[in-house]
């Protein structure tokens, strides 16, 4: 009962690790980019959740929609303002431009919330459901069943869509999409404008369970490098299938092991993986 | 026209006042360097912390008659050294060590510091100290516990705080006192992060437990930076110790308390081994479900009037916030260095080690509840002392010992029950 419970914990955690995941992946599916700031993303997430909550008392729907829509727009403003014209430079000015920018990110939000752990006040979904005696926090259990929701309905999107056949087609190839009458930069403002939503919902969700600072996005960025790399770049499917694996990975090995081998386990499973098959789960080769 | 006279007279002025800092060099001020984790994870601790050296410096630096027997209150500046004032370089480390050995360098050769304090985390205290060693610069360890930061044969090391076997003992009385009044305690569990800090305290418990026949059901280190914790959580569910005891910093205390409400897993006892506990941030966000955790302190704000009471009042009205044990340690730390400054009545480093090894000072001129500042040959604190809190609604209550207790102990602890 106690291995179920662990492994249950374990899904729950991995749901999130794969929202957060799947808007880098889309980012490098889209433009073969590395967003480094993908876990300030989710941290600034965290940080309107906290907001909407503490300003206009607003429920987890309230801030969850928050935090996707504001995060939505900064994807956009900062495609249109930084990405849009790094993306010409060489391959260095892309790493360190975003870079740069979580770090821009991260020392305002120390400027703006101070370096005090903060945490949400008790919400609607701070209780428990005991479902034949695996006792399931009600904010993992929401955050875990939203988040793969959303990575498959992102999935869905891209796959299904016209939308995201024209999203697709821009990955492909530039030229031969504008050729079609399809708007690249439009495009990846979207692609900037999703990934940066889904990063902030999937802050939103973790603030109702974890304390956080402003250095919380290193933790998560991390995460998500690995996640992506591990389900293989570019691929939403991927992610969640990588996301779900790691997070019952470490709460297995922490249980087994210790929680201090829980990272070396995930870690040399990972490079055993990749050894083996470089391109990741789903990757193409 | 206008122009040269206006620099005529401030080059008169800067004449003036090289000549002056010359003919009394005594009324210069004193530098005193300081590493904390100004950013980063434990940055809430390092700032609040921050607060506490700047006001225990304007306490010193200024006039304080209504602050009774504490050293340097009364007057202004140092007495011994024309009124010297002391000067603050803060440097954040970010809870680095290599980072915080770096910086301590830094502030030696290129700042020119006359003495260091620091470090918060142990890890950053153990490689700054041995940085101040090398180059033979007094380092007051302000509140790190770790056992191996003294003890290492080190000349220029003193520490003011009570450390890691202090604290051990300390539970080891308490639970003793607890069976002699008939409650049961089987066995503990000990809860550490990881470095040196957890690693040190859970060690100095384990061994204290032995020798108080006290049975450590379960030891879990786990890494302060988990994003998750219900693991570990599970596995003291299933060994149920009486007692647990957790040696953390802040975001995982939080994420620890969280967790557990989370998993109905509510033990007889907690305790905090300070730090993440008494961290500004761990009250409000987690006072509903922890009704009753344990704590420990030195510090206790006191009744209105007193000394303790006033200085919290100060502390308050420039950060809004109570001081807590962490800070508070630090600020009497920085007291009994500028204690042992002013008698050293110069900046010279030798006479400096020296003041600081003859330092004895009474319970009556501290702010702790310590049995006073008095070093031994490693440079440790022989004196210091601590007490048990009690997470009360809102705030902690001194509940151990009898004599100093404010309130009445709760046991077994309520939790997030009413």
């Amino acid at each position: 009962m106690l291995l179920l419970q662990v492994i249950v914990g374990g899904l729950l955690l991995g749901a999130v690790y794969a929202l957060f995941s799947s808007g880098l992946t889309l980012i490098w599916g889209m433009m073969n980019f590395i967003n480094f700031a993908h876990g300030e993303f989710v941290m600034l997430g965290m940080y309107v959740a906290l907001v909407v909550v503490t300003w206009i008392g607003g429920g987890p729907a309230a801030f969850g929609l928050g935090a996707a829509f504001a995060l939505f727009v900064l994807g956009v403003v900062v495609y249109l303002s930084l990405i849009r014209h790094v993306v010409r430079g060489p391959m260095l000015a892309q790493i360190l431009s975003t870079f740069g920018l979580a770090l821009l990110l991260r020392y305002s939000a120390f400027w703006i919330f101070s370096a005090n752990f903060v945490s949400l006040p008790q919400t609607s979904l701070s209780g428990t459901v005991n479902l034949a005696g695996i006792l399931m926090p009600v904010a993992q259990l929401v955050a875990g069943v939203v988040a793969i929701t959303l990575t498959v309905a992102l999935h869905l999107l891209l796959a299904r869509t016209a939308l995201g056949s024209r999203l697709l087609a821009v990955a492909e190839d530039r030229n031969a999409a504008m050729l079609m009458g399809i708007r690249p930069d439009r495009m990846q403002a979207l692609a900037w404008g999703l990934s940066a939503g889904a990063a902030g919902i999937a802050g939103a969700l973790m603030a109702i369970a974890y304390p956080w600072s402003p250095s919380v996005g290193e933790t998560f960025g991390l995460t998500a490098f690995v996640v992506v790399a591990l389900g293989g770049f570019g691929s939403v499917p991927g992610a969640l299938y990588a996301g779900l694996i790691i997070g019952l990975i470490q709460a297995l090995s922490a249980y087994w092991l210790g929680p201090v081998y829980k990272d070396i386990v995930v870690y040399a499973l990972f490079a055993a993986l990749l050894w083996l098959r470089p391109q990741g789960l789903l990757g193409r080769a | 026209m206008k122009r040269t006279s206006a620099l005529r007279v401030a080059a008169l002025a800067a004449c003036a006042a090289f000549l002056y800092s010359i003919a009394s060099p005594a009324a210069d001020s004193v530098k005193i360097g300081i590493l904390w984790p100004l950013t980063g994870n434990a940055a809430a601790a390092g700032q609040a912390s921050k607060a506490a050296a700047e006001l225990a410096a304007e306490i010193v630096n200024h006039a304080h008659p209504e602050l009774g027997d504490l050293p340097l209150a009364k007057t202004a500046g140092l007495p011994n050294m024309g009124g010297a004032t002391l000067e603050l370089v803060f440097v954040d480390h970010q809870g680095n060590p290599s980072l915080a050995q770096q910086l301590a360098t830094r502030l030696i050769t290129q700042d020119k510091v006359n003495v260091l304090l620091g470090a918060y985390q142990s890890s950053c205290s153990f490689t700054a100290t041995a940085v101040a060693e090398r180059y033979g610069v007094p380092f007051m360890v302000g509140e790190s516990a770790a056992l191996n930061i003294t003890g290492r044969g080190f000349r220029w090391v003193f520490r003011g705080t009570p450390i890691a076997s202090d604290y051990a003992r300390t539970y080891m009385r308490f639970f003793t006192d607890m069976r002699k009044s008939g409650t049961t305690i089987g066995s503990i569990a000990i809860v550490n992060e990881n470095t040196d800090y957890g690693t040190s305290v859970a060690d100095a418990i384990v061994a204290e437990a032995k020798k108080a026949d006290i049975s450590v059901a379960i030891r879990i280190p786990y890494s302060a930076s988990s994003s998750d914790v219900s693991a570990q959580v599970l596995q003291l569910k299933e060994k149920k110790p009486d007692v647990v005891i957790f040696i953390s910093y802040t975001a995982d205390s939080i994420l620890y308390m969280k967790t557990m409400r989370n998993l109905d897993y509510r033990p007889a006892m907690v305790i905090g081994d300070d730090t993440g506990f008494s961290d500004p941030s761990f009250i409000p966000a987690v006072a509903d479900i922890a009704q009753g955790a344990m704590n420990r302190s030195a510090w206790a704000i006191g009744k209105p009037g007193s000394t303790t009471y006033r200085i919290n009042e100060m502390y308050k009205a420039k950060t809004g916030r109570d001081l807590d044990d962490t800070s508070a340690r630090n600020m009497q730390s920085f007291f009994a260095l500028a204690d042992a400054l002013n008698r050293a009545g110069s900046t010279d480093p030798e006479k400096m080690r020296a003041a600081l090894a003859q330092t004895d000072l009474k319970p009556e001129q501290l702010m702790m509840g310590y049995q006073g500042v008095k070093f031994d040959s490693t440079g440790q604190n022989v004196l210091a002392a601590t007490y048990l809190i009690q997470l009360h609604g809102s705030r902690y209550e001194l509940v151990w010992p009898d004599r100093a207790a404010t309130a009445k102990l709760q046991w077994p602890m309520k939790g997030w029950t009413r």
